[in-house]
């Protein structure tokens, strides 16, 4: 498993989910070819090579019987005997799916039984239709491609944002408002943040950095200020610019706030595991540019700075000057 | 490795999952209970061990993609928190065991990255 990157197993993972969110009734063909036990196996072969199927379910009296394959065709012509009955060549073994159950029900019994294709009934026990490993690799992928249509659609709108709206110079500017004390919402702007970057077609490191230098600032006004703050990002193809700014009550001494560890947080915060003097740290790490600005009564100003490379640009490559 | 082997192996009450716990892999593992560490410190996919139970845990795993936070020494999350993992996918894991024990008996079942 080592070999398998990130993103594959991102992958795995959704296709695993979609194997038990499933039913088996929105993977199978409801278009189901059957035959009676008094049919010829002639009819089977006729059927398989009309219908370009590989087995038919055996139904007598409305119900389901038994399997004939490919496979029992073949032992039927290897003794010259494809007039006799479905009867004596069918196999009764009675292996199916519900059509309720859920796709990984399919899956595992293909894998226990061997078989290629297995009937699927409903609650009465009615035969409904028929799934194959096929069937289930197309209903997965359809309902991968619906998933991902929706995130899709948002992103691809955020992500030609700055291709669809002609100008010299775009900018897109986000504000959050940020109280003093609230712990229970801390970590929500930046969250967003980080979100509406990567709709923006931001990479995962880039969205990460974001996300780093926008929640240090965000717990700094929650834990440190007196009325809270704004934080306004703003976002342009190139750079983003992120400024943290209140009212107080200001920073004594800036490079002392500066020193690793160095805090002025109250026990009962760091209790709850902030405070560690390490936020200014973190968002040094994670910005280009950093420029803090204080004065004790009337307030603090933290303006950061990252400047995305040619491949982070959140502009499309191809896209005119 | 996945979770559900380190849920059963470690005998861990999961109070939410974010997705079911047999696919998800977890990339390696971190521990602190000061959240900017854990912020500087844990990598994409990290199983983060901590005694802190309380919302803002929820957040940092968000922000930073862990693959579940494992809450130790019995601290109890609350209704908050619980409701903010699960709107956000968050899988929270917990246990009476001290920190040290559970960061050691990962590394024995090979969990050895950072």
């Amino acid at each position: 498993m080592d070999t398998i990157t990130d993103q594959q197993a991102q992958g795995i993972t959704r296709v695993e989910e979609l194997a038990y969110e499933l039913k088996v009734s929105q993977a199978m063909s409801t278009n189901v070819k059957t035959v009676t036990p008094d049919m010829q196996m002639n009819d089977v072969l006729e059927l398989l090579r009309n219908e370009h199927i590989s087995g038919a379910p055996v139904i007598e009296n409305g119900e389901l019987t038994g399997v004939v394959s490919i496979e029992d065709l073949i032992r039927s012509m290897c003794i010259c005997d494809t007039s006799a009955p479905i009867r004596d060549f069918m196999s009764r073994k009675l292996i199916f799916v519900h059509s309720y159950d859920p796709l990984v029900k399919a899956i595992e019994e293909f894998t226990r039984t061997k078989v290629g294709r297995l009937p699927v009934v409903n609650e009465e026990g009615k035969l409904v239709g028929i799934i194959t490993k096929g069937d289930v690799t197309r209903g997965v992928l359809i309902a991968l491609q619906k998933d991902v249509q929706v995130e899709e659609i948002r992103r691809y709108r955020a992500s030609h944002l700055f291709e669809d709206i002609i100008s010299d110079r775009t900018t897109l500017v986000l504000r959050y408002q940020i109280k003093a004390n609230d712990f229970i919402h801390g970590g929500t702007a930046s969250s967003n943040i980080k979100r509406a970057l990567v709709r923006l077609g931001a990479n995962q490191q880039l969205a990460r950095r974001c996300g780093i230098a926008i929640y240090e600032s965000e717990m700094n006004l929650i834990i440190h200020t007196l009325y809270g703050g704004t934080i306004r990002v703003e976002i342009e193809p190139n750079h983003i610019i992120i400024e943290a700014s209140d009212e107080g009550p200001g920073i004594i001494d800036i490079a002392k706030a500066m020193q690793p560890g160095f805090t002025t947080a109250p026990e009962e915060v760091r209790e709850l595991g902030f405070g560690a003097g390490m936020g200014l740290n973190n968002i040094m790490r994670c910005v280009d540019h950093l420029n803090l600005e204080s004065s004790p009564g009337r307030g603090t100003k933290l303006e950061m700075k990252i400047f995305l490379t040619p491949n982070e640009s959140l502009r499309q490559p191809n896209s005119q000057e | 490795m996945n979770l559900q082997d380190i849920v059963d192996q470690l005998d861990l009450n999961p109070y939410t999952q974010g997705k079911p716990l047999n696919t998800i892999e977890p990339s390696g593992g971190y521990t602190s209970d000061l959240l900017s560490c854990v912020m500087a410190g844990a990598k994409q996919g990290n199983i983060w061990i901590t005694l802190q139970a309380h919302v803002n845990i929820v957040a940092v795993a968000a922000l930073l993609d862990l693959s579940a936070v494992v809450i130790t020494e019995g601290a109890q999350p609350d209704t908050a928190t619980i409701e903010r993992a699960l709107e956000q996918n968050i899988t929270l894991l917990g246990t009476n065991q001290p920190s040290y024990l559970v960061a050691g008996k990962l590394w024995e079942m090979g969990l050895k990255s950072g």
